[in-house]
């Protein structure tokens, strides 16, 4: 033999996974939320998704370029944050403001960290807690939406299900509104105020399933998240039901569904090991119940997320897994 | 007797195609002496063998032609009668070159008047067993090439309980330890016995994975019903369940502590045709000259499992296996997870030669490594608890004490986080650069 053949470091077999497969399963598994927000919201959602996913894609590749690497879009990592920061929009959002937002997202909060796998905080959610902080009055302003009455007295507002309760229970004291029955369903398939990927629990759902099956996510991170606010709601409930919405609207209203499946399970900003991701999620559901009831915004998911990106180094130290074969008890050398 | 299911199952483990049935049905098939046969002298774990005999020499099969250089090393014997026409450095498979003797057969296979034959084994004492051992050369034949008399001869206060036969083969494509064990179960099991006498191991478990039944069942029909305290177990099918740490607590639920051996927990592993190579040396008094190796992948026309004499060179075998009906990409030296690449099919046959896999280059695929998106699969599927993602990146970063305080030395180096990484980061590479660092900065110490 004249020609010498490959030769490299074994192992010579590879399970034919790519980063580039994970992100586009992770698009695939948005597709239902985004034709229900198309449903919901029609031509606002069509157009700060677009403005949204074009941004990030051409602010990556220009940043890249600026900055002197190979282009590297192909790994569709930032189509996905393009959806998922229009998914944290309010549908009358201005497009130059989401636009802001993804330059912000791409640029400060994922390529000056070093681009993908460095970044420390999800850019999706980091773009929008930087667009409520800086524009507060416009993220919080929601289309008209009919709030299903159990008087049979349809009222028309431009509140959001948990700003509603925070406003009313901040002034009156009680819950005015019952929310049972056809109006929990409404909020399941999606029929409420928010931004306008977070409505529809049933298509984040669905997503979810996919992701599960195909690998991209485990279940510790989003059972751990949703458990937590069920179990933590329940007990605000059960101690005071006047004052607290019962467990299963706090799962299913506002972004407790979107996060906990598609925000708080990103990989490069949650844990590596098994018991850290179910740290992470309790962490997350904890945040989000804390902020949900004693803080000044009516949600919480954003900030929870956040929070706990930063001490995601911590957990996978703390959870380091214990060495086989190592004494039990003291798993750790170092 | 049936087999019983392992109770217990080690952390991590991947799934890869096992290609199996390429080689899985073909009998096992000797193979004619081929025009030369270059034997090395490193064939083995420890000090690479001296060579004995000088250019010119003639030899006899079975003589011996490297002698031990010390307690963990172990001889090299004529796998054929000829002459010695070179002795001269050549590659190993996994790269350093060492010491080999090229021989040109002569076509008579003459033994030499060596060891005695001794079918009465059961009155020779442990030290006998061991001298037999020691001198027929034989060294773990599963891949890592333990001299075999060091490991039946544990420390006088180490008491052994238990030795545990090897028949997992769970590399993909590799069929040899399958084939010896449809075959040759009866010698394997007195192999067996022959070799638990030496440890005064009360205990035998046969561990076969699950989906190889013929080997589970004829290893259980070769072992007596009295046999009391010996047993076949299946382990579930998955990568790496030959490994020996893993092994081992898969069947006892032991767990060999970090950095130690399998003896410290009362337990010796060896590979199914070690001890088939011990039976034939202690029964039939035949040094270790020829082993079963499977020849497979893609590119070879018939694949099979090919008993060869040590020495062969990869290039005969694949002429023996109707040489390749397709492109090669890659030549492996073992299996797709831990094998070594190969640049070319001059390298010969060793004691640790368990297959001889090509590649088309449909299966060989360059990848550019992206940063870690720490996915945690590396973590999740690595058999010793370790975190690849992280050490990587210390020793990405050179950065050789973290790596060695987060365990970096315990890395089996079995391949399962490179095999799963979406990033296509080269992991297992990282790691041995780093453990033979830490290696380097230790003896500097």
């Amino acid at each position: 033999m004249s020609e010498l053949s490959i030769v490299s470091s074994s192992p010579h077999a590879h399970s034919g996974s790519s980063v580039r497969r994970i992100m586009l399963d992770v698009i695939i598994a948005l597709v239902p939320a985004v034709l229900v927000s198309l449903y919901f919201f029609g031509w606002d959602a069509f157009r700060l998704t677009t403005a949204c996913v074009v941004t990030c894609v051409a602010a990556e590749a220009a940043s890249r370029k600026w900055m002197g690497r190979n282009i590297g879009i192909d790994d569709l990592s930032a189509i996905i944050t393009g959806i998922l920061l229009a998914f944290n929009l309010p549908p009358t959002l201005p497009t130059w403001m989401a636009v802001v937002g993804s330059v912000f997202a791409i640029v400060i909060c994922k390529q000056l960290f070093g681009g993908i796998g460095y970044n420390p905080f999800n850019p999706a959610l980091a773009g929008r807690v930087m667009l409520l902080i800086s524009f507060p009055v416009f993220m919080t302003r929601w289309s008209e939406w009919t709030i299903p009455s159990p008087i049979g007295m349809d009222a028309v507002t431009t509140a959001t299900p948990l700003g509603l309760v925070k406003t009313t229970i901040g002034s009156a004291g009680a819950l005015p509104f019952d929310f049972t029955g056809s109006a929990m369903l409404q909020l399941f398939v999606g029929n409420q105020n928010g931004c306008i990927g977070e409505v529809s629990a049933a298509a984040l759902l669905l997503g979810g399933i996919y992701l599960l099956i195909r690998r991209c996510i485990t279940w510790h991170i989003p059972v751990a998240y949703i458990a937590t606010v069920a179990v933590f709601s329940g007990i605000l409930w059960i101690h005071h039901p006047q004052q607290n919405l019962a467990p299963h609207f706090h799962v299913l209203s506002g972004g407790l569904m979107l996060g906990a499946i598609f925000m708080a399970t990103d990989m490069v900003t949650s844990p590596v090991t098994k018991r850290g991701m179910l740290v992470f999620g309790i962490g997350c559901g904890i945040l989000t119940m804390l902020i949900r009831k004693w803080g000044g915004y009516p949600e919480g998911v954003s900030f929870a997320i956040l929070l706990m990106n930063a001490v995601t180094p911590l957990i996978n130290r703390a959870t380091r897994p214990r060495v086989f074969g190592a004494p039990k008890g003291g798993r750790k050398q170092s | 007797m049936g087999a019983i299911k392992a109770k217990f199952s080690a952390p991590g483990g991947v799934h890869p195609a096992y290609h199996k049935d390429l080689a899985a049905e073909q009998p096992i098939a000797e193979m004619p002496l081929p025009a030369s046969l270059v034997i090395s002298m490193s064939q083995h774990l420890g000090k690479p063998a001296t060579p004995t005999v000088k250019k010119g020499d003639t030899v006899l099969r079975g003589q011996v032609i490297g002698e031990a250089a010390g307690f963990i090393s172990a001889a090299v014997h004529a796998p054929t009668s000829g002459t010695v026409k070179l002795v001269a450095p050549v590659p190993t498979a996994a790269g350093p070159r060492a010491t080999a003797v090229t021989i040109e057969p002569d076509g008579e296979d003459k033994w030499i008047d060596g060891m005695a034959p001794c079918p009465d084994w059961r009155q020779l004492e442990k030290k006998d067993i061991v001298e037999k051992i020691a001198a027929a050369g034989i060294t773990g034949m599963g891949g890592a090439g333990f001299p075999t008399h060091v490991k039946v001869s544990p420390p006088p206060e180490t008491a052994i309980d238990t030795l545990i036969l090897n028949g997992a083969e769970c590399e993909p494509y590799l069929t040899a330890d399958y084939r010896l064990m449809v075959e040759r179960a009866a010698d394997i099991w007195e192999g067996a016995l022959i070799i638990a006498k030496a440890l005064e191991a009360t205990n035998i478990y046969v561990a076969i994975e699950d989906n190889k039944p013929l080997a589970i069942a004829a290893m259980a029909e070769a072992m007596p019903e009295q046999a009391g305290a010996a047993h076949v177990v299946a382990l579930k099918t998955e990568y790496p369940q030959g490994a020996e740490k893993q092994q081992i607590f898969a069947v006892t639920g032991r767990e060999v502590p970090a950095g130690g051996l399998p003896l410290n927990v009362g337990i010796v592993v060896e590979n199914v045709g070690t001890t088939l190579a011990v039976w034939d040396a202690v029964v039939n008094g035949r040094p270790l000259t020829e082993r079963v190796t499977t020849v497979t992948g893609g590119p070879v026309a018939k694949p099979g499992n090919v008993l060869a004499r040590l020495g062969t060179s990869s290039a005969d075998m694949v002429e023996f296996c109707g040489g390749t009906s397709s492109p090669v990409a890659k030549i492996i030296s073992g299996g797709p997870m831990m094998g070594f690449a190969q640049a070319d099919m001059s390298g010969p046959t060793t004691k640790t030669t368990s297959g001889l896999l090509l590649l088309g280059p449909e299966s060989v695929h360059a990848y550019e490594s992206m940063p870690c998106i720490s996915c945690g699969r590396c973590v999740g599927v690595c058999p010793m608890n370790l975190m690849p993602n992280e050490l990587s990146q210390f020793l990405e970063a050179e950065d050789y004490e973290t790596a060695e305080a987060y365990n970096v030395m315990d890395c089996i180096e079995c391949g399962c986080c490179a095999f799963e990484c979406p990033a296509h980061r080269p992991l297992v590479q990282h790691m041995r650069r780093g453990k033979a660092q830490v290696m380097l900065n230790r003896r500097k110490q």
